[in-house]
């Protein structure tokens, strides 16, 4: 196999080629950034859940004077000191659960509060008794939460079992969707380049059928017909996949430079992961333009 | 060199075979024209000697391989054993004569410093010295062809077919052409030629198999193209 002569094969055809190659390329790089992008998503929620979920808590409300009235759990008014030394009693008991488990007063959540929301119109009418005592427990394991909630929940004087991760969980569903929207898209997108490429190739293959006629009269073998098609598919779906690669990049850049800077709860995922996807779009982009153009000339260069 | 035993071709749709119950064998060095009038089977003739085709029934021996059973991915290189000729000259228009014959051994693999070798021989042989850096555009159909026979036969093919080489030439570049064909049967290739040129074949006295119908229905050892009726 000469590879001089192989190149300058696939020179020709991608140039005799021109507005084709061109949209492969670039439906190749969309389709290909967005598979780039709902792995990166995936990273990302994976490594908040990681850094999240370390921190959330499992809060075990007790009933407060006012709960009395409105809610049916607390009929009997506030709960009382022994309640919740119950409560932590047995929390104890749970070693295998439960890491550790601290208590909040009535005065700590209110003050709490009164930091976190300064200038809620609420807070002069409010006191601190308005707010609830609480255990915060953190467990070995946050997915146990289930497991607390029905040891606790309606035990007198508490009022109700909350897991925090409940809240992210929100957050987490919205970048899942992000997620799965991308995948979609990037399916349809990928299928669009399948057709692109299985077409162009088919172009290709015609407008170079007294070539490949005398190739097959004199002998050539299958691979050397076949190679300059595969290979030209393959390079349109390098440059597709170099591009693809820049978007990301410049995503990541928008995201550290941006982003990180305004969102600064969320712990983004480093331009590591996004090196270690190129690679990847690489090589998908490159064998699924191959192994198309392959089976397109199975069709299209009988021997 | 080329043997078929009792070889029947139907096309798919087709109710009348192409080539029906056909037999005969072609030895080592013979010059043998094919002919016929239009759909007698002579195209199919040479499409099974090429392994385009495959028989329906019956068997071609090309070379002494059985193409009915010559997997696919051999078929290359026992096409490499033998050249190809035919009517409508099938050069590349944007590569000069030699690069036209050059062509047919890059695509097989060959080194380059072979093919710097062997491709201005082969031009001489067919009477195309000094020719090498013209365009096929350039050239006369007679020039032509010979650029053809010359890409044909630069492996020194054991068997050249050529398929009405002459179809598209007057009859002064057809002799020419013969008389390079002749040369090259004279080095010990077997030359399958179809024609339907009637004064080439008088005046070449050579063996004639006659198709009618898909049928083989002359086989004359010293023939010429047809019965005076």
């Amino acid at each position: 196999m000469r590879a001089q002569f192989v190149l300058s094969e696939i020179g020709v055809g991608l140039r005799r080629n021109l507005t084709m190659t061109i949209a492969v390329v670039v439906s190749v790089a969309l389709s290909l950034a967005l598979a780039g992008a709902s792995l990166l998503v995936r990273d990302q929620v994976n490594s908040m859940k990681g850094y999240w979920y370390d921190k959330v808590e499992v809060s075990i409300y007790f009933c407060t004077k006012s709960d009395a009235k409105t809610s049916a759990q607390c009929s009997a008014g506030a709960a009382t000191d022994q309640q919740v030394q119950d409560v932590k009693a047995q929390l104890d008991k749970m070693t295998q659960l439960v890491q550790s488990s601290t208590f909040e007063s009535s005065a700590e959540a209110y003050k709490r509060w009164k930091d976190t929301n300064p200038d809620n119109p609420l807070l002069a009418a409010v006191g601190a008794d308005a707010m609830p005592q609480s255990w915060r427990v953190k467990l070995n394991d946050p997915e146990k939460y289930d497991v607390v909630q029905s040891a606790f929940a309606g035990k007198p004087g508490v009022k109700s079992v909350e897991d925090q991760r409940k809240i992210l969980e929100n957050l987490f569903g919205l970048l899942n969707g992000l997620q799965t929207a991308a995948f979609v898209i990037m399916v349809l997108m990928l299928f669009v380049a399948l057709l692109l490429i299985v077409n162009t190739v088919r172009v290709s293959a015609f407008s170079r059928r007294r070539e490949t006629g005398i190739m097959r009269l004199v002998g050539a073998s299958n691979f050397y017909v076949q190679m300059p098609f595969i290979a030209e598919a393959a390079f349109a779906a390098l440059l597709g996949a170099v591009m693809a690669s820049g978007l990301l990049l410049a995503g990541h850049f928008f995201v550290q430079n941006f982003l990180a800077q305004r969102v600064q709860f969320i712990h983004f995922i480093g331009l590591s992961s996004v090196l270690t996807v190129i690679p990847l779009l690489v090589v998908l982009g490159m064998g699924m333009a191959g192994i198309a153009a392959f089976i397109t000339l199975r069709k299209y260069l009988k021997v | 060199m080329i043997r078929f035993d009792n070889v029947s071709k139907t096309y798919p749709k087709q109710n009348r075979p192409a080539l029906s119950d056909v037999s005969l064998e072609i030895e080592k060095g013979e010059f043998v024209f094919l002919v016929g009038s239009s759909g007698s089977g002579k195209s199919t003739f040479l499409r099974l000697c090429l392994r385009e085709e495959r028989p329906s029934t019956g068997a071609v021996h090309v070379l002494g391989k059985d193409l009915g059973k010559l997997s696919n991915w051999k078929v290359p290189h026992m096409r490499r054993q033998l050249g190809t000729v035919f009517q409508d000259f099938r050069l590349l228009p944007n590569k000069t004569v030699a690069q036209n014959v050059a062509f047919a051994l890059e695509v097989i693999g060959k080194p380059k410093s072979a093919i710097n070798k062997v491709v201005p021989e082969v031009l001489d042989l067919v009477g195309l010295g000094g020719k090498e850096d013209r365009m096929p555009g350039e050239l006369s159909g007679g020039e032509q062809q010979r650029v053809a026979i010359a890409r044909a036969f630069v492996n020194r093919p054991m068997l050249l077919i050529a398929d009405e080489p002459t179809g598209n030439l007057d009859p002064q570049n057809s002799v020419g052409i013969m008389k390079l064909l002749d040369r090259i049967n004279r080095t010990g290739t077997t030359v399958l030629m179809a024609t339907h040129d009637q004064a080439i074949v008088d005046q070449m006295r050579k063996r004639v198999i006659e198709l009618d119908k898909g049928l083989l229905v002359r086989d004359q050892a010293r023939g010429v193209y047809g019965y005076q009726h």
